[in-house]
């Protein structure tokens, strides 16, 4: 058996099931059409999923995006201050920060797909199903019994497994998100962790380090300048100095 | 002959380009059996492709069965696996 040859026999098999085939075939056809309707919220309410997680790693890589900039922003900072091990430090995080970014635009792109497909199917479902309302209304008008069963069998046959296609595309999406998911788990859980930078309140080591050189050359700086003011005096205090020697 | 691709709806088939497609249909089969990702993707991709090129594509307002069924292009060999054992195709 070909591989087209097992895939007709499972999805034949996976439409079938969904079928509970009534005692008035009428009764097939509206059931039917209700298992249509809630595939249809089904779909969309994918559709919505995907795009949620999708979101997610946009804000995750907004944030990231923030952090390469800042990374950046300390790494010349550290150089300006002549402190190449701290620019290092610096330069390391943001690779690694690149690197989930990455990864991220990867992810989104696999989410993108599979949305796409998901909005190709409902369309196609939404098209089907409203194809279908109106052959029910048609077989329903002009039911005889003795051609309802074939008529019923033929557009339910039809419908069911159309949604058996659809029920897959929804089944692999969710798989694709649910791993994405928690992928993003994993990197929220390291910006939190502040391994890639501290976000968190915004300061990490570095930031503190850069902070403690610029209050030293800022006190070098003002000490110079205090030097500056005070250099004329010096001789005065020389003299109180030697005015208190004298006493 | 009516095929349906999986995620892109079904196509209606003469008896001469049923079996050109199930030609290409053994070869992707053969590819899954060698367990040739590589080969299993772009024998499905030509498969796929000829089915659209060959087939014309039914209406919404068709109600048919499918007598054949194959998945979409881009398919991986592992989620056809997955696909071809899974259960309760179906969700809810």
């Amino acid at each position: 058996m070909g591989l087209m040859g097992r895939f007709t026999t499972i999805v034949k098999a996976k439409a079938s099931k969904a079928l509970d085939r009534a005692e008035d075939p009428r009764e097939t056809l509206d059931y039917s059409y209700e298992k249509q309707l809630e595939m249809l919220q089904k779909v969309r309410r994918g559709v919505a999923d995907v795009a949620t997680s999708k979101k997610r790693l946009e804000l995750q890589a907004a944030k990231l995006e923030q952090s390469v900039e800042k990374l950046d922003g300390q790494a010349r900072q550290a150089l300006q201050q002549g402190r190449e091990d701290l620019a290092r430090t610096a330069l390391e995080r943001k690779k690694s920060v690149q690197l989930q970014l990455q990864s991220i635009d990867e992810q989104r792109a696999q989410l993108q797909a599979e949305q796409d497909k998901l909005v190709i199917a409902e369309q196609r479902l939404t098209a089907k199903v409203e194809a279908f309302r109106t052959r029910k209304e048609t077989i329903k008008a002009q039911y005889t019994a003795a051609e309802a069963q074939t008529k019923i069998g033929e557009a339910v046959t039809g419908v069911s497994e159309e949604m058996a296609d659809v029920g897959l595309a929804i089944e692999r999406a969710e798989n694709k998100t649910e791993t994405l998911r928690a992928r993003a788990g994993a990197i929220d859980e390291l910006i939190e962790s502040g391994a890639l930078t501290d976000l968190t309140d915004g300061r990490d080591s570095i930031d503190r380090e850069l902070e403690q050189l610029s209050v030293a050359s800022g006190v070098d700086a003002e000490l110079e300048k205090l030097k500056a003011e005070v250099g004329p005096g010096s001789q005065s205090s020389n003299q109180i100095g030697s005015g208190e020697e004298k006493s | 002959m009516i095929v349906r691709i999986l995620g892109e709806g079904q196509y209606r088939l003469d008896d001469a380009a049923f079996a050109t497609v199930s030609a290409i249909d053994d070869r992707v089969q053969e590819a899954a059996d060698a367990g040739d990702a590589e080969r299993f993707d772009r024998e499905l991709r030509e498969l796929v492709a000829e089915i659209t090129r060959l087939g014309t594509p039914l209406a919404a307002e068709e109600f048919e069965g499918s007598d054949a069924i194959v998945p979409g292009a881009g398919t991986t060999l592992e989620e056809a696996r997955a696909l071809l054992t899974s259960e309760g195709l179906i969700p809810g």
